[in-house]
C-alpha cells in the first residue's frame, strides 16, 4: 500500500473530526502509518470544519492533505471547496441531504443521503458521521471492517457505542452498495 | 510495535508531563492548548494530584510557583494570550529558581489573532518575554512522540536546573494526531535537596555547580523567596557587590551545562550547500521537501533546533561555507540568531504568517531559487 489521503469536509458539529480520528485509529490497529489533523473555525458549531487522514507505510512527514484520493463532503459549502475541482481520479462521497447542486462527474462520483438515512434508521442526526466514515472506509478500500468496528469502539463517546455501531453498518454496507455497477446493486 | 496509539501532541505533551512526576496544574484553558488542561484534569485527581482552574493565567503562574516550592513538580499550559500574562511571573519563577514548566501551544497573533491557526511567533517572547537577563530553556517538539519525550526532558532541565522551562508548541504539532510508541521508564530527575539540616541551609548558595539545593516548604526549612535581588540567606538586598554576585550566577548558571541541554537533528548535513534550519511544525513540509529536492539533484539539508534557547550556535557555525534558508511561520525570528553567527550574506529567509502550515511545495521551489 503506497498511501492514502482522506479529507473529511462539513459544518462544525457534525462530528467529522471524531470520525477521522477512528478513521485513523483503524488505521493504527492494522499497522499502518497515520497523521490526522483539523481545521476549523473560533465556533463549536456552524462554520467551515476539515479533517485530514493520511494512511502510508511510509514515513509521513508533511500532516496535510495535498492529492487527496478521497473526499467526503457534507455541507454545500464544503463540496465548492473540496469537491468540486477535484480530480477525477479521487473518490468523491457527497452526503446528498446537504449538498443538492453538484456538477456532473464522470466517474468516482457517490451521492448518498447519509443524514437523511441516520435520521430515519437511528431516530436523530447523531451518528450521521459514523454512518459517513463506513461510506468512506468501504469506498477507500485500506482497512478491514473489522479495523474499523474496533476503532468506533474505542473512540465512542460512553454509552454510544450501540447506536454508533448501527450506524457504521449501515454506512459501510451503503459503500458496498455504490461500488457496485448500477445493473448489480442489490443483487449482492 | 504492541505499544503503538494513535495520540494527539497535546495528549501526548500531559502523558509526559504525568510520566514526569507531575502531580499539580494549574491554568486558564486556551485554544489550542485546552486540551492538556482537560486531560490534567481527569487524570490528576485520580493521581492524588492538584488541578485548578484559575481566574487567569497570573494566578495560574502564580499557583504553579507555590505548589513548585511545596515540592510539587508543577506545570501550566497557554497559548500567546495568555503566555503574555504570565510573563511576570515567569520571571520570578526564574529570579526565585523555582522549577516548573510552561507550555506555550503557539497560535497566530499578535493579540487574540487567529486562536485556531497556527504561528510560530512567540520565540523571542519564549526567550525575552520576561524583563531582565534571565536564562532560558526553550524545547520545540516536531512530533506526537516528541511532545511526549521533551515534555519529560522539560521537566527534568526544570528540575536539575531549577527555573522556569518553555515548551514551545505550535497548534499544528498540538492538534495532530499520530502513531507514537511511548517509551516507558525514561529518565526523570528530581531537584537536589539540602543535605544539611535546617540551621545550616543557605537557600540561594552559590557554589561551584551553580544551582543550589531547594528545601520543600513545609519539611523544617524556613527562608525568604522573593522577585527582589537577593544573597545567598534569600533575603533582599541593595548591595552592588552581593547583588552582581547573584546576577552573574544567575545568568550564567546553564553556562557550564550547555553540551547537555543543547539538542537538535541533522539530516543529510554532510555534502549540503543548502543548510535548512527550521523547528516545531516548519521542519515538516521541510523534511518532505528534502525528499524532491535530493531527486532534483540539490544537495541540501535540515538543521533542526530541538532546543531553540539557548539556541545551539556553536554547532551551527560548524557549518560555514554554505547557505542558509531559515523558513518560519513568523516574520523571522530566529534567524536572527544565524545571521549573528554569519552576518546576513547568504542567509536567506522565508515567511509565513497567515494562519497557514507552509507547504513542501513553498520550500522546494525557495530552494530551488536560492540554489540557483
Amino acid at each position: 500500500m503506497s498511501g492514502e489521503q482522506v479529507l473529511l469536509s462539513g459544518t462544525g458539529g457534525q462530528g467529522l473530526i471524531l470520525a477521522a480520528i477512528m478513521l485513523a485509529e483503524a488505521a493504527v490497529l492494522a499497522g499502518h502509518n497515520v497523521v490526522q489533523s483539523q481545521s476549523y473555525g473560533p465556533e463549536a458549531r456552524g462554520g467551515a470544519s476539515k479533517a485530514e487522514v493520511i494512511i502510508s507505510d511510509e514515513k509521513i512527514y508533511y500532516p496535510k492533505v495535498q492529492t487527496p484520493g478521497l473526499v467526503l463532503a457534507m455541507s454545500q459549502e464544503a463540496y465548492r471547496k473540496y469537491g468540486l475541482n477535484l480530480d477525477e481520479a479521487a473518490i468523491l462521497v457527497v452526503d446528498s441531504t446537504y449538498v443538492l447542486e453538484v456538477k456532473p462527474r464522470q466517474k468516482n462520483f457517490y451521492a448518498l443521503p447519509i443524514t437523511r438515512l441516520t435520521r430515519s434508521e437511528l431516530g436523530g442526526e447523531q451518528s450521521a458521521n459514523v454512518m459517513a466514515l463506513g461510506v468512506v472506509a468501504a469506498l477507500g478500500n485500506l482497512l478491514t471492517r473489522e479495523q474499523v468496528t474496533q476503532a468506533v469502539l474505542n473512540r465512542a463517546p460512553k454509552g454510544t457505542a450501540k447506536r454508533n455501531l448501527k450506524a457504521l453498518e449501515i454506512g459501510w454496507q451503503l459503500g458496498r452498495e455504490a461500488e457496485l455497477p448500477a445493473g448489480n446493486r442489490n443483487a449482492g | 510495535m504492541s505499544n503503538a496509539r494513535l495520540m494527539q501532541g497535546n495528549e501526548a505533551c500531559a502523558e509526559g508531563a504525568l510520566a514526569a512526576g507531575v502531580r499539580f496544574f494549574a491554568g486558564y484553558p486556551i485554544t489550542p492548548s485546552t486540551e492538556i488542561a482537560e486531560i490534567m484534569a481527569e487524570k490528576l485527581p485520580l493521581l492524588g494530584g492538584t488541578f485548578i482552574q484559575m481566574e487567569d493565567e497570573i494566578g495560574s503562574m502564580a499557583a504553579v510557583i507555590g505548589a513548585s516550592l511545596t515540592g510539587a513538580k508543577a506545570l501550566t499550559a497557554t497559548s500567546g494570550p495568555g503566555f503574555s500574562l504570565k510573563q511576570e511571573n515567569i520571571g520570578f519563577a526564574i529570579a526565585t529558581e523555582v522549577p516548573c514548566v510552561v507550555v506555550d501551544v503557539q497560535r497566530a497573533g499578535p493579540s487574540t489573532g487567529l486562536p485556531t491557526s497556527p504561528a510560530q511567533a512567540d520565540v523571542m517572547q519564549a526567550r525575552w518575554g520576561t524583563h531582565g537577563d534571565h536564562p532560558a530553556i526553550v524545547l520545540s517538539p516536531a512530533s506526537v512522540q516528541e511532545c511526549y519525550e521533551l515534555t519529560v526532558q522539560a521537566f527534568n532541565f526544570a528540575e536539575e536546573f531549577r527555573t522556569a522551562v518553555i515548551m514551545l508548541m505550535d497548534e499544528v504539532i498540538g492538534h495532530l494526531r499520530e502513531k507514537v510508541e511511548l517509551r516507558e521508564n525514561l529518565a526523570v530527575v528530581d531537584r537536589k535537596k539540602p543535605s544539611v539540616p535546617p540551621d545550616r541551609y543557605i537557600p540561594y548558595v552559590n557554589d561551584e555547580s551553580r544551582i543550589p539545593a531547594m528545601a520543600n516548604f513545609g519539611e523544617g526549612y524556613r527562608y525568604h523567596v522573593t522577585g527582589l535581588t537577593h544573597g545567598e540567606n534569600g533575603l533582599p538586598t541593595g548591595k552592588p557587590e552581593v547583588a552582581g554576585k547573584f546576577l552573574q550566577r544567575l545568568t550564567h548558571k546553564l553556562d557550564p551545562y550547555l553540551d547537555r541541554i543543547q539538542r537538535w537533528e541533522e539530516v543529510e548535513l554532510s555534502d549540503a550547500e543548502l543548510v535548512i534550519v527550521a523547528y516545531g511544525c516548519t521542519a515538516r513540509p521541510v523534511r518532505e521537501a528534502l525528499g524532491a529536492a535530493r531527486r532534483e539533484g540539490l544537495k541540501v539539508g535540515l538543521f533542526r533546533p530541538i532546543t531553540i534557547w539557548p539556541f545551539p550556535s556553536g554547532e551551527i557555525a560548524k557549518l560555514g561555507g554554505r547557505k542558509f534558508l531559515v523558513p518560519e511561520m513568523n516574520s523571522g525570528q530566529l534567524v536572527g540568531e544565524v545571521e549573528r553567527i554569519f552576518g546576513p550574506k547568504n542567509i536567506h529567509r522565508y515567511n509565513r504568517i497567515d494562519g497557514e502550515l507552509i507547504t513542501p511545495g513553498e520550500i522546494l521551489e525557495k530552494i530551488r531559487e536560492v540554489m540557483a
